[in-house]
């Protein structure tokens, strides 16, 4: 391929789709969890048998909004649905509710920071809509089967404007708008169950030229990565076929994880007429500035807000602040353990660096591990009061991210309370002395190198329990005196 | 005289009193299916079986202190009404199988006040034209000459009652599917200002104008037969959450002082004289009565069949696309992929006027076409809704004829849909401004009945129901019968 990228400036819209965490589905009382027995949770409503209407899950509008809001979206307050018709075993009334038309948001952004720079992403529209059904293709070919469970699921479609320029760019977008979704409370925003989705729209035009050029877009990235890696691929591709002097094609290309390539799925003459107009089974809704202002009231500090707080409040740095932001659990995670500790620099360099690299190490969230915040803060506490080394409390956390026990209790059953008895220092100290008379001697030579082997040596005498500042301390004073 | 002629205060009183057993009454409903059905008919299913246990079942109970008056009552019930276990097919050969797992709304009323579903009413595939002979299994006929049409959709639910098969009937109404066959039939229809009675259960045609209502026999067993429907269901979103009035009691036959409107454009050209004449001798009446009336102008009337035909089939070409022949219905024997399984069911399983809307509304829902053809209609709509509203500022009710002549001869429109169309001049705009409209019989022209229209303003059944019953107390035309019973 030929790496005349830099030729080129990319444009990437995304389109997020965020799965609503209700109750219920949008339009019938039929649950929403996930993993229940195939076409259990379904009713003629969301079956779409004939004669049945769709009623309006109030608290799927409510999330809705909420999000709009927190996107700083502009919330129509005459919205409306639409039907999308098209035909496909997934959608079983041949059309999907959804909107088109002054949907529940528009006109929001999202700040992203990349490389240190911050930067405005516009947020096109929001708007509410149903799931479809989910589709199992059985090996062979021989049939597709059909499960109902999802349909009805009220999903929220975020749609950003043309405003990125990276795959990076995508990638803290897509990021933020999770943290966003999170801290909402709106959904369970994970990838890899698919209530977080995201296609991608992607176009390159030579550097300084206004117009867009022909886009691709991109499905079936399944992760934070693979929005990434889909996306660098295709940009690449792009900027490989107008190198040669071709032209880039309208086209839905599929993203292949295990290939690590796109493919094309269908061209723009395939493209649907989705017919969309007003749903006449349901009516406008009326999302009136009092409700607004209701919801707005529920949301609470959302990631940038907490990211500033931490850097001047705590004084954390500000990569240390957006990455703890990025999760509300993590986010909270920190701000619990300050309850138990007033030393919030330790607890995030605890969090940056023991807690985040076993869980990137053994691919967990931090609801896969069992420590606690108040573990963590007490922690904090035994160390600066000197009861345990730092040494000793990463073997303290080890166990309290597995066992969940606190540290206090880990300290005792496993004995690792710091020697800061003088006299039983003193007593090792002397054995060890007695014991090394070859770097006694380099010390009293004026090799002061050797004091760090001896304090060593004492250390492993104490198993790590020995106050290592005491022993320093003693090895000094009685070399002194021999 | 039959059983099912009694009024319905007397037949109460025979039930309550146990001069007569629901059984009874519906050994009369078939034995008049039974004699006529053959010339009629009417009904697509006989729910004959499970009526006949019902009834059983309700004469060892006995009557319940607090029976309604529709209490026992045989009732024929249109096929796109779902009614659960019992075969709905909306006329169509491709729901020929279709057995549905619930109740529409208003069937589930029916069975609160104790009602007897006779059977499933023919009408014209999906309540698509005014004639029944758009039904995918035979079309009903005229009980009163069966060489003529029962008028449609809802033919069926007005030919049974028309023949006495049946005490009264569902049937729905879009673009006056109840009042026309009411009218031909020479009975008593009525659309429900939109919203006031459920929607759930009734398979959907245009589901911003179907309206589900009554065919009966009189103006009283309208408002009885309303009142039992009508009603906020929270299933549908669209119903209104309104007080329901008492009916009945609106029934005074006092309509002194009354301000009628008579638009111009309903008895101008297309309007059969004869039919002209019996709806102004009807006028007539009324002024005897007490009422006024004036010549008024719905001015954007000439626009409403194009209008409806163009809204009604890009609703309809959204609502049938669910009949895929996937999950239920007849499915193409033949398909070897997805595509074909869509394209063969579908070119199978509907008729050629289901097609036809289909295409229409499609084509008008399409991308480039929608502004010109949709977007337009809606603007029209309201236009044609401000006409309504404007009148009624100064109006009680709007009347004329129900439908522009006479039921016409089985097969002579067929072929010519656009004039089929226009059959419906009358009842129309009525649904595309949602106010309520009652078909009542205003006498006979060559031993066919005209039917009269009395259209009121939004949510006043009351008003309309009291003019339609002033007017039947003063007249015998709702006395004709087709049959001697």
């Amino acid at each position: 391929m030929a790496i005349t990228q830099t030729d080129y400036e990319t444009v990437i819209g995304l389109e997020v789709h965020v799965e609503l965490h209700t109750k219920t589905k949008i339009f019938c009382g039929c649950s929403t969890s996930f993993g229940a027995a195939p076409n259990s949770n379904t009713c003629p409503v969301c079956l779409g048998h004939p004669g049945v209407l769709p009623v309006l899950n109030r608290q799927a509008v409510e999330y809705a909004m909420k999000a709009a809001l927190a996107l700083n979206c502009k919330i129509n307050e005459d919205s409306i649905f639409a039907r999308k018709n098209y035909f496909y075993p997934d959608s079983p009334k041949a059309y999907q509710i959804s909107q088109y038309e002054r949907p529940i948001g528009e006109f929001g952004w999202i700040d992203i920071e990349v490389n240190g720079e911050q930067k405005r992403i516009g947020i096109t529209r929001l708007h509410l809509e149903e799931d479809a059904g989910k589709l199992t293709h059985v090996e062979g070919g021989a049939a597709s089967l059909v499960d109902f469970n999802r349909v009805g699921t009220p999903l929220i479609e975020i749609v950003s404007e043309p405003d990125l320029r990276s795959p990076e760019e995508a990638r803290a977008y897509l990021e933020k708008l999770k943290a966003i979704m999170q801290y909402c409370d709106v959904s369970d925003v994970k990838m890899e169950q698919g209530s977080l989705r995201c296609d991608a729209n992607i176009s390159l035009r030579p550097f300084g030229q206004k117009e867009l050029g022909t886009k691709a877009e991109l499905k079936n990235m399944n992760s934070f990565r693979g929005v990434q890696r889909g996306i660098e691929y295709e940009q690449w591709r792009q900027a490989d076929v107008l190198d040669s002097g071709g032209k880039v094609v309208q086209e839905t290309r599929r993203w292949d994880e295990a290939q690590a390539k796109t493919f094309s799925m269908r061209s723009k003459e395939e493209a649907h007429d989705y017919r969309y107009f007003p749903d006449p089974d349901l009516v406008r809704m009326n999302l009136d500035s009092a409700w607004q202002e209701r919801v707005r009231s529920s949301i609470p500090e959302l990631p940038d807000e907490r990211k500033q707080r931490y850097t001047e409040q705590y004084g954390l740095s500000s990569y240390d602040a957006e990455v703890i932001t990025a999760s509300l659990a993590l986010a909270d995670f920190f701000e619990n353990s300050l309850s138990y500790t007033s030393d919030a620099k330790a607890v995030a360099n605890w969090m940056m660096g023991d807690l985040l690299a076993y869980l990137n190490a053994n691919n967990l969230e931090l609801s896969g591990v069992k420590v606690t915040s108040q573990g963590l803060g007490e922690m904090i506490g035994l160390i600066e009061k000197g009861t345990i080394s730092g040494k000793i409390a990463k073997t303290v956390f080890r166990e309290m991210l597995e066992s969940g026990n606190l540290p206090q209790a880990i300290v005792e059953e496993q004995g690792l309370v710091q020697i800061s008895d003088e006299g039983a220092i003193r007593a090792i100290v002397q054995n060890v002395l007695d014991a090394n008379p070859g770097p006694v001697a380099d010390v009293k030579g004026g090799n002061p190198k050797a004091i760090g082997f001896l304090v060593g040596q004492v250390m492993k005498e104490s198993k790590g329990k020995a106050n290592p500042g005491l022993a320093n301390k003693l090895i000094a004073e009685l070399i002194e005196k021999m | 005289m039959s059983l099912l002629s009694i009024p319905i205060h007397e037949l109460h009183n025979q039930l309550v009193t146990k001069q007569l057993k629901v059984g009874e009454l519906l050994d009369e409903s078939y034995k008049a299916i039974a004699a006529r059905e053959q010339s009629v008919k009417a009904f697509i299913t006989l729910n004959e079986d499970a009526a006949r246990a019902q009834a059983v079942e309700m004469d060892a109970t006995g009557v319940p202190s607090d029976a309604g008056l529709l209490y026992g009552l045989p009732i024929g019930i249109k096929d796109n009404i779902v009614t659960q276990g019992l075969l709905t097919t909306c006329a169509s050969q491709f729901l020929a199988n279709y057995q549905p797992v619930f109740d529409a709304t208003v069937v589930k009323k029916l069975k609160m006040v104790q009602t007897v579903t006779v059977g499933k009413l023919n009408m014209d595939e999906f309540a698509m034209g005014g004639s029944n002979e758009n039904s995918s299994y035979f079309a009903t006929r005229n009980p009163w000459n069966t060489e003529h049409v029962p008028g449609g959709s809802s033919g069926g639910s007005a030919a049974a009652v028309a023949a006495g098969e049946v005490y009264f009937s569902l049937g729905s109404d879009t673009g006056g599917s109840i009042r026309q066959p009411a009218a031909y039939c020479g009975i008593v229809g009525l659309k429900p200002t939109y919203g006031l009675v459920s929607r759930f259960g009734l398979v959907a045609f245009a589901s911003s104008l179907d309206q589900i209502g009554p065919l009966t026999k009189n103006v009283e067993d309208a408002a009885h037969l309303l009142q039992a429907i009508a009603g906020y269901d929270q299933h549908d979103s669209t119903s209104a959450n309104v007080q329901i009035p008492d009916y009945a009691s609106a029934l005074t036959g006092d309509i002194k002082g009354l301000r009628i409107a008579v638009p111009k454009e309903y008895l101008g050209a297309g309007i059969d004289p004869q039919v002209k004449e019996k709806v102004l001798a009807a006028l007539k009446v009324l002024e005897g009565l007490g009422a006024t009336w004036e010549e008024v102008s719905l001015p954007h009337s000439e626009y409403a069949v194009a209008t409806y035909y163009l809204l009604a089939s890009s609703e309809a070409s959204s609502n049938l696309a669910r009949f895929d022949g996937v999950r239920y219905g007849v499915r193409t024997t033949s398909a070897n992929n997805l595509l074909e399984l869509y394209h063969k069911s579908r070119s199978e399983g509907f008729g050629p006027e289901v097609k036809r809307r289909i295409m229409l509304g499609t084509y008008a829902l399409s991308s480039g076409y929608y502004d010109a053809y949709y977007l337009k209609a809606q603007q029209v709509r309201t236009l044609i809704k401000q006409d309504f509203d404007e009148v009624f500022k100064t109006y009680d009710v709007i009347i004329g004829p129900t439908a522009p002549t006479t039921a016409f001869k089985i097969g002579e429109q067929v072929n010519d849909p656009l004039k089929m169309y226009l059959n419906d001049i009358c009842t129309i705009p009525v649904n595309l401004a949602g106010v309520p409209a009652i078909s009542v019989p205003c006498g006979l022209v060559d031993g066919l009945p005209v039917g009269l229209q009395i259209i009121g303003n939004t949510f006043a059944e009351s008003t309309v129901l009291r003019v339609a019953h002033a007017f039947e107390q003063h007249t015998d035309h709702h006395k004709a019968r087709p049959f001697s019973s």
